[in-house]
């Protein structure tokens, strides 16, 4: 069962039906006043986390605090936590942040963006491969991938996303740097923007099981930092990503580091959504890369951050500004991708949308939804419980809903068969 | 079973950018159905060759999608100005999409061939100053 970190607060929820027009892949319901998400359905965006007027939904992470039993902690900042930070002209500063506030090392994810650039670089140019190629970086896009869109399932670019290798790195320095611990002494901290990075950090993404250890919300440690960093000590660690790795976190960073100008980036679903079904009926030719972040925005706009998307799209600009391009080179030897980066495990392709097991099962059943959304007011109003008229009528055939909970239906004069009776 | 299901759109010939539409509602159902995925992406390609040609050189038209036990069957009817030659339309890189279109990355005349090539069976029915209805069928083994 894939473990979802999306959340409901159910004291809060009142059921007001926001959220289930939202939801990108109509996961949720409203059942007995309260939200109800469909587990297989849910991808992680974060979307309804975003719309609910109560606050009644959240991304569940860990804390930090509860964590006092790794000798060794190491933070894997995420670039968007740079972009939180008002007049912020040093990386620096935020890693010297994290170390005060009870980190004992930082391993920047951006450093591992570089190389990933870099991989990609090198995969792009392999022969046979499935083109476009798809980022592997957004764990929401990939599952979006792999319940509807199996066609383009191997244009993923087979490739750990930066977080992973962010996590391998930063393991092997401490064992270097530290042999006196064990690897159970040592824990490593994601700190992410994203509900979806949440998730896919606890499921892994079919068979590969992930390297980090703990997830911690951006904005927990955001509000941590905001306590250190007023401290004017200049900062003893230094950054080791250029102005790359410090693009990933927003839309098209990563897509225009790759030196091939046929790409194309796009964020939220509903622009992915175009994107993948224009990609899958063909009709977007020469593309060699395609970007997809589920957040507006990219990696800033995730739920867990703190700042508008595109105000911090900004500062990351200025931060950028006097860096080098990049500062995670491959050894110009390097002429392949070495295995223990690959990584083709997706989750498996379940049809989560068919109606039935069997064909004509499927077929009876979709002629029924039919003739009762002929039947309903179409307005799409969301009182049922669910996201719309067409959503309602196939809840009421896979016997989830009840046509009496309608109620512009029950609430109209009767009709004159039933009048008549 | 001998029973079949009709989807029916309406393909609005004004408006380009919703262009698409049908053939993106028609891929949902048929995953609703619980059709492989490779004939629902040929379904999915040749529904929107369709629909955009009936926009582009017809003005608009309908579709309807009829799903029967052995077959998926796609008709398209439009009341446009029809194709004089079918066999020259049907010819790869033949077009005669204004440049306004082109611009757009339409027009490599590519749109029927690929119909073609993606269904069992295809007939082009055309009378000019009439309209054409185009019928296509692919094969549920
Ligand atoms: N429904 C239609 N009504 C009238 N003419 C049509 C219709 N469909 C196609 N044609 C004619 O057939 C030609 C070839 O169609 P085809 O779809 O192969 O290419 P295209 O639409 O011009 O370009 P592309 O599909 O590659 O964007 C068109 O240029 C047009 O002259
Ligand atoms: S938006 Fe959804 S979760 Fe939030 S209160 Fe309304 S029904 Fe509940
Ligand atoms: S996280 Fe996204 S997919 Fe999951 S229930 Fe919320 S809106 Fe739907
Ligand atoms: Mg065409």
């Amino acid at each position: 069962m894939f473990k979802h970190s999306v959340e409901l607060d159910v004291s809060k929820c009142t059921g007001c039906t926001t959220c289930i027009r939202h939801c990108p892949t109509e996961a949720i319901r409203i059942r007995e006043g309260r939200a109800v998400i469909n587990d297989d359905r849910c991808i992680d965006c974060g979307e309804c986390i975003r719309v609910c007027p109560n606050k009644a939904k959240k991304a569940m992470c860990s804390k930090f605090e509860h964590y006092t039993h790794y000798k060794w902690k190491i933070a894997l900042p995420a670039p968007a936590l740079y972009g939180q930070f008002d007049g912020l002209d040093d990386v620096d500063a935020v890693l010297q942040g994290l170390i005060d506030i009870g980190f004992d090392d930082v391993f920047e994810v951006a450093s591992a963006a570089e190389l990933v650039t870099e991989y990609t670089r090198l995969y792009l140019k392999t022969e046979g491969i499935k083109k476009p190629v798809i980022s592997s970086a957004c764990p929401a896009v990939v599952r979006l991938i792999s319940l509807r869109y199996p066609y383009l399932r191997d244009n993923i670019m087979p490739i750990l996303p930066p977080i992973e290798i962010a996590a391998m790195l930063a393991r092997k320095k401490a064992k270097e740097e530290h042999p006196e611990f064990d690897d159970g002494d040592i824990g490593i901290f994601f700190i992410s923007p994203c509900a979806a990075k949440v998730s896919y950090i606890r499921n892994g993404f079919g068979d590969y099981k992930s390297k980090i250890d703990v997830v911690v919300s951006l904005k927990d440690i955001y509000f941590m930092l905001m306590g250190v960093m007023k401290n004017e000590t200049s900062p003893k660690v230094s950054s080791k990503a250029g102005m790359i790795g410090i693009a990933w976190a927003s839309s098209g960073g990563e897509a225009s580091a790759i030196l091939n100008d046929k790409y194309l980036a796009a964020d939220g679903i509903e622009n992915i959504n175009k994107v993948l079904d224009a990609i899958e009926n063909g009709n977007i030719p020469q593309l060699e890369f395609v970007e997809l972040n589920a957040c507006p925005g990219g990696c800033v706009g995730g739920v867990m951050t703190i700042e508008n998307p595109y105000i911090a799209r900004t500062r990351l600009q200025s931060v950028r500004r006097y860096l080098p391009v990049s500062l995670n080179r491959l050894p110009s030897d390097m002429h392949y991708i070495p295995e223990s980066v690959v990584c083709s495990s997706l989750p498996t392709y379940t049809p989560i949308s068919r109606l039935s097991e069997s064909f004509s099962e499927s077929m009876r059943m979709m002629a029924e939804i039919q003739r009762i959304r002929e039947t309903l007011p179409g307005i799409d109003c969301g009182a049922c419980g669910s996201p719309s008229c067409r959503a309602f009528a196939e809840d009421i055939v896979r016997g989830t809903a009840s046509l009496d909970k309608c109620c512009v239906l029950v609430n109209s004069p009767k009709t004159e068969t039933e009048e008549t009776q | 079973m001998s029973e079949s299901l009709t989807f029916h759109y309406d393909v609005d010939g004004e408006d380009f950018t919703s262009a698409g539409q049908a053939s993106v509602q028609v891929k949902k159902n048929l995953r609703r159905l619980g059709i492989p995925p490779e004939i629902i992406r040929q379904v999915s390609i040749a529904m929107y060759e369709g629909e955009i040609n009936m926009v582009i050189h017809a003005g608009g038209g309908k579709a309807d999608v009829i799903v029967s036990e052995d077959k998926i069957e796609i008709i398209l009817e439009d009341h446009g100005p029809g194709i004089a030659d079918v066999e020259l339309a049907m010819q790869e890189g033949y077009s005669t999409a204004p440049d306004s279109v082109r611009s757009l990355g339409f027009g490599a005349g590519m749109g029927l061939p690929n119909m073609k090539r993606y269904m069992d069976e295809m007939t082009i029915d055309s009378v000019v100053g009439k309209g054409t209805t185009i019928k296509m069928a692919v094969y549920l083994s």
